[in-house]
């Protein structure tokens, strides 16, 4: 009785991800040869990841923007929740909080073009600057890690803002009243008290970021251009322009592991 | 000095938070052809335009029936397997569990690129219904483990009760255990519905010629910064505010009274 309740389910679940899974594992072991697709069960496409510079590049470069990415985010999250938690009068926490992850119902494609708009040559960032004498021509800031990294930060302050806060209001004030009664200072009392209270929310943030930043394709394509690639972009080159699936399975599944190993 | 700082990052953090958003709705108002300073207007021009745009609200209507039809089915999918799992002793009951909840540890474009191997071997023609299947994979667990976590043994007991009284299992099913779980049904369906309808990689990767709104968006991306996307990412960010806004004010706040 019981398993007639659970089957549709987990039968959707084996067809259309665990299936595509084994197929796109045994994929990654054939060859593309020009248009035709060899099963020939060769590590082919794994040598070329340790072989060709450019792929190998895409790993080092996805790993150095989302350590970035998630590093930056916690550095500029934790104090803004904390003001929220702790300076805010109560009574308007709601409202902040609800404030500082608005932006987040963005459209997810439109978050990327809106962060271009600011940062494009003609752009406001540039227009500011020119107009108060700073610089005289506008400086190249999309198309950049910069601005890849920019606007990942973005998103994930606002989530990591939103973990870290839930983690701080649940939080005892007798713990931090303690430790002033004891002659601790301010510092003191974050540094030995509070940070190590929140640090495992802090870290489910960071492994969120973590997972979120390093298989997304969108943020990269719209802000960094093409003048480096992360692995979601030397995928889908591999899919578009080459329809070359072995090698888009084989980095796939190294970006799983990647994943898997965080 | 230092009182100040708190209020002085607050600021900077809103400004920064702040910045795209403005940007965007600002010179969606544009009179003109570039979204950049300086600002003419304001003109509806541009919203004008997205309006009496066919492919545009094609793609509008597109999404929302995608985001309704895979977020119903993945909620009904996920409600019969959460009350199997809770109500019943099944064998290998943790790896079902496992398996259900898989597919939210793999990245969106991993589960796209797979359907689309399997899915074009084995002769669907890419569409919206293929999107569809794919929206349908990564919301289920969701709403799975939304359901299943609110399922607890106060529920059981009124089932209890009505199957004592002589109600068979659909009854109780329908008129017991739905009602009781409604807010958590519905919390399920308005995350799938949100997720669903602004998600890109899968729709891309799985659609062909009618596509969804940020599929549609993403093509008009190639032609540049122009005022019709900021148009179009306005629209679509009112829309989105609204239903958040309609959500926090008649389900959620109903349920914490």
């Amino acid at each position: 009785m019981g398993w007639g309740f659970v089957a549709p389910a987990l039968l959707w679940t084996m067809a259309f991800f665990v299936l595509p899974f084994v197929v796109m594992g045994a994929m990654s072991l054939a060859t593309m040869k020009g248009r035709t697709l060899i099963w020939d069960l060769s590590l082919a496409n794994y040598l070329e990841l340790a072989e060709k510079a450019y792929l190998w590049r895409a790993i080092v470069v996805s790993l150095e923007i989302t350590l970035t990415v998630t590093l930056v985010s916690i550095i500029l999250a934790y104090p803004l929740a904390w003001i929220i938690a702790f300076r805010v009068p109560k009574h308007w926490q709601r409202l902040a909080l609800l404030l500082s992850i608005l932006p987040f119902w963005t459209s997810y494609v439109v978050r990327s073009y809106a962060w271009l708009l600011v940062l494009a040559r003609e752009g406001m960032v540039n227009n500011t600057l020119i107009s108060l004498g700073l610089i005289g021509n506008p400086i190249t800031i999309a198309n950049t890690r910069f601005a890849t990294v920019t606007g990942f930060v973005h998103f994930f302050v606002m989530l990591l803002t939103l973990t870290i806060y839930a983690n701080l209001v649940q939080l005892s004030p007798n713990y931090r009243r303690a430790a002033m009664d004891l002659g601790a200072t301010a510092l003191q009392t974050f540094r030995h008290v509070i940070l190590p209270l929140t640090l495992p929310g802090v870290v489910t943030g960071a492994f969120l970021t973590f997972v979120l930043c390093i298989g997304d394709y969108v943020t990269p394509q719209i802000l960094g251009g093409n003048t480096e690639l992360t692995v979601p972009q030397v995928i889908m080159v591999q899919l578009g322009r080459r329809a070359d699936f072995p090698l888009a399975s084989a980095l796939a599944l190294v970006l799983m592991g990647i994943v898997s190993l965080a | 000095m230092m009182r100040a700082l708190p209020w002085i990052y607050l600021l900077v953090a809103f400004v920064f938070i702040y910045l795209p958003v403005a940007a965007l709705v600002l010179f969606s108002f544009q009179s003109g052809t570039l979204p950049v300073p300086p600002f003419n207007g304001p003109s509806l021009q541009w919203y004008g335009e997205i309006l009496s745009d066919d492919d545009l609200m094609a793609a509008l209507r597109n999404s929302v029936a995608v985001a309704f039809g895979s977020s119903a089915a993945a909620v009904i999918l996920g409600f019969f397997a959460a009350y199997g799992l809770a109500r019943y002793v099944l064998p290998g009951s943790a790896l079902i569990r496992g398996i259900l909840i898989a597919p939210l540890t793999v990245s969106y474009l991993i589960v796209g690129l797979g359907l689309l191997i399997v899915l074009t071997r084995s002769g669907f023609v890419l569409s919206l219904l293929t999107a569809a299947i794919g929206h349908v994979v990564i919301n289920l667990p969701l709403a799975f483990a939304i359901i299943y976590a609110s399922m607890g043994s106060q529920q059981q007991n009124a089932e209890r009760a009505a199957r004592d009284l002589g109600a068979g299992e659909v009854q109780v099913i329908w008129l017991v255990t739905v009602p009781i779980l409604l807010p958590s049904i519905a919390a399920a369906f308005f995350l799938s519905v949100t997720l669903s309808w602004d998600e890109f990689i899968i729709a891309f990767l799985l659609t062909r010629f009618d596509v969804s709104l940020p599929v549609e968006i993403w093509s008009l991306l190639r032609s540049g910064l122009s005022p019709r996307l900021n148009a179009i990412g306005s629209f679509v960010f009112l829309i989105s505010i609204t239903v958040v806004l309609f959500l926090e004010i008649f389900v959620f706040r109903r349920n914490r009274q």
